[in-house]
């Protein structure tokens, strides 16, 4: 009898998440068809769709880079680290304030606009990378032997301590991210017009993916992350420095955190205290979507997640009737984060865990 | 023994108060409840403005207001009057919070707040249901002063955007000869209401809204949503009545969308402060943000001016710092009407009756006006400046343009 209970109760756990993807699904089909073969909403252009998509892969590539940091950490440590988002704001608004904005009223940033940058960039990367270090040394390492639960909220209380310590830094208002005329208006190639800044992104985060794919896979210290990531305890036996090794992956997760975001400057022109958090959640859901622990899982889980919320909104909540759709873009977010952890948790591409890291 | 000293406590407990209750007696007749006040002891009134985050700077403005006021006044039969100041962070959470704090809170006679529309819907239910009393300088949503919808005990000195949002809509078809027209709001309370009679306004001139939008107040990536509008129309006029942040990412990158590079746009008093041009930069060149008509023409505001430049060492810094000190005036006033004060100096402050001489409000002669509270606590006598964003001695500045009275 009590056997016979367990079956059914089964069935309808799984009975209910069969007619939820089915649901879901069904609504996207619904609104896609009856936005494209039936007109339902505002009419666009190819060119619209256009401009939609790039939107979105220029959004996802700076969630791809953010993405990155996280799922190098977990890669080598099993743990989700919070605090990212505000490694990603420290040195965006480090860099801001103390190089940017003294360039431009210099006139450097008119005349010497790619050197400038290499400044603000190399800047962002390194007051990230302290932050990274320091958080890393003073909130993570002692607890490196402490269940698993701990350290997810020591980083937790780590990200709300970076935010209100730069924000008694900065004060709270925005600090403007200077307009630089040369990646200002748009550029035609293939005859389409793409905005300067937008290329800019997407090529930046092109050449820092594939770096940091080839530094992982090919250099030594990337061969010692690996061998980290794989067993701590088996990497240290055979010579790993494995305190480094952890050291180093939370730096080049860092790095990567603030070169997006002085692309995050020039893209929205704005930093302020709490600009880590919104793309930290999305850049987490990016790394989960792609398959966390995979660095080219992170990349394409943030480009999905980027032109999902851009092309999302006018095709098939548009297509449902629903009124103000661009609004709901993170409903479309966090759905598909939720499907990805109840259908496939090992995400789009990544492998299945084995015993040990699950 | 246990029980003993129990008894002991209480027996000690018993005989302070009777010690302290002596003298003349002063009794609570009040439907829900009083105020005490022992010699000496400050009045206490709160504030729940936005004092921290992108827009600061709009709370900051109206606490100042309120402590000038406050300074202004000096203190009531003998008695100090003390701030205590809270932050509503200009979210519905944040309005929730300050509204649980202050009202846990006995000692607090009324509340001057909040100073998002957003942050007040929840703030007015939660002082509704503890009957505290409180005046908003700057919540303009229609919805809470709406009959089925305000809260006993809600009023305002800040302008209903029944006002604004047609004043808004007067510009834009008369002033710019616009016809087609398109919104975006966040969801928020003030902006979605600004932005629905903005569209309901400009319907009934003979203008058409090609489009209605709405974008989260996060959200950075906006592109689409404009996208969205210049497929729809594009429109001759764009009007986005949010707050800092979403309005700066929308001010620049609609100039980058194609389609809306003719298209004037603009905001409301939610971006009416330097935080807004600090942050949108040379692109809110030429936009119109409207805002309550600060050009107040009397000693009171010259006065107040001067200390303001005094205490804080600069010019007002953002709308609704007159709103703030009229509101904190009509509080007062109404607590000098009810206050019972016996010989020692106890007073006492009922609290269905500090509402009722706030509702009484009539002809009060204040900064922003002539002010007097109708039945749904709308008090303020609403005048709207449509401000063009130009360039002021090298710096960006709001120079007002258009002047509406309904």
């Amino acid at each position: 009898m009590a056997q016979a209970l367990r079956r059914i109760e089964i069935d309808f756990v799984d009975l209910f998440l069969w007619l939820f993807r089915t649901a879901i699904i069904i609504l996207v089909i619904w609104g896609t068809v009856a936005k494209v073969f039936f007109g339902v909403g505002t009419e666009y252009s190819t060119a619209a769709w256009i401009d939609f998509t790039i939107a979105g892969i220029a959004q996802g590539s700076l969630y791809a880079l953010i993405a990155l940091g996280y799922t190098l950490v977990y890669g080598v440590l099993f743990m989700i680290n919070f605090a990212h988002g505000e490694f990603f704001m420290s040195g965006t608004m480090t860099a801001t304030v103390f190089v940017a904005i003294p360039l431009a009223s210099a006139g450097y940033l008119d005349s010497n606009p790619f050197m400038s940058m290499l400044a603000i960039m190399l800047t962002a990367m390194l007051v990230s990378v302290g932050i990274a270090l320091l958080t890393e040394r003073v909130a993570y390492r002692p607890l490196r032997r402490a269940p698993r639960l701990v350290p997810l909220i020591t980083a937790i209380g780590a990200s709300f301590f970076w935010q209100y310590f730069f924000r008694g830094l900065y004060g709270s208002a925005v600090v403007p991210f200077p307009n630089i005329p040369i990646f200002s208006g748009t550029i035609e190639i293939f005859g389409l017009e793409i905005l300067r800044t937008r290329l800019v992104v997407m090529a930046a985060s092109i050449i820092m993916l594939v770096g940091l794919y080839f530094f992982v896979m090919r250099s030594k210290t990337g061969k010692a992350i690996r061998a980290v990531a794989e067993d701590k305890d088996v990497a240290a036996l055979m010579g790993v420095n494995v305190d480094r090794t952890i050291a180093i992956t939370f730096a080049v997760g860092a790095a990567m955190a603030g070169a997006a975001g002085i692309l995050y400057g020039l893209m929205f022109g704005q930093t302020h205290f709490f600009m880590g958090f919104v793309p930290g959640i999305k850049a987490f859901t990016a790394a989960v979507l792609g398959g966390i622990g995979s660095i080219p899982g992170a990349a394409l889980g943030g480009l999905f997640l980027g032109v999902i919320e851009a092309v999302g909104p006018p095709l098939f909540l548009e297509g449902l009737g629903i009124p103000g759709a661009h609004q709901l873009k993170d409903v479309i977010a966090f759905t598909m984060l939720v499907l990805v952890l109840i259908f496939r948790p090992q995400g789009i591409i990544g492998e299945r865990l084995a015993e040990k890291k699950a | 023994m246990k029980r003993l000293m129990y008894f002991i406590m209480l027996a000690l407990l018993a005989a302070t108060l009777v010690a302290c209750g002596g003298g003349q007696q002063l009794t609570c007749e009040d439907a829900i409840g009083c105020v005490e006040i022992a010699p000496g002891d400050p009045i206490r009134i709160a504030s729940a403005l936005v004092i921290t985050g992108p827009n600061a700077q709009l709370g900051t403005d109206s606490q100042r207001g309120v402590e000038i006021a406050i300074e202004d006044r000096g203190e009531i039969e003998g008695h100090p009057i003390e701030l205590q100041a809270e932050d509503d962070g200009c979210t519905a959470e944040g309005g929730q919070t300050a509204a649980q704090k202050i009202v846990s809170d006995p000692t607090i006679v009324g509340v001057i707040g909040t100073s998002c529309s957003g942050a007040g819907v929840p703030a007015s239910a939660i002082m509704a249901d503890n009957g505290f009393v409180m005046i908003s300088p700057s919540n303009t949503a229609p919805v809470l002063t709406h009959p089925d919808t305000r809260e006993e005990g809600y009023f305002r000195t800040a302008h209903n955007d029944e006002v604004q949002g047609a004043a808004m809509a007067q510009f834009a078809y008369n002033e710019l000869g616009a016809r087609v027209a398109a919104a975006i709001h966040d969801g928020d309370p003030y902006t979605e209401g600004l932005a629905s009679v903005f569209r309901d306004s400009f319907e009934e001139l003979g203008g058409e809204i090609v489009a209605f939008e709405a974008e989260d107040p996060n959200a950075t990536n906006v592109t689409p949503v404009l996208t969205t509008i210049a497929a729809a129309g594009p429109p001759e006029f764009l009007y986005y009545p949010v707050f800092t942040v979403l309005g700066a990412n929308l001010t620049q990158q609609a100039r980058q969308v194609e389609g809306l590079g003719e298209t004037d746009v603009a905001g409301a008093d939610g971006m009416l402060s330097p935080d807004f041009l600090e942050a949108a930069g040379d692109a809110a060149l030429g936009m119109y943000l409207s805002g309550p008509d600060l050009g107040f023409e009397n000693q009171a505001y010259t006065d107040f001016l001067a200390t303001y430049q005094e205490n804080y060492g600069s010019e007002p810094v953002a709308a609704f710092h007159a709103h703030a000190y009229d509101a904190t005036n009509i509080l007062l006033d109404a607590i000098v009407e009810v206050a019972q004060v016996s010989d020692d100096g106890t007073m006492l402050i009922g609290r269905q009756a500090l509402r009722d001489a706030v509702a009484a409000t009539s002809g009060y002669t204040g900064i922003t006006g002539t002010l007097t509270c109708d039945e749904n606590g709308d008090c303020a006598d609403p005048a709207i400046a449509v401000n063009e964003v130009q360039e002021v001695e090298g710096a960006l500045d709001f120079v007002p343009i258009f002047n509406y009275v309904p």
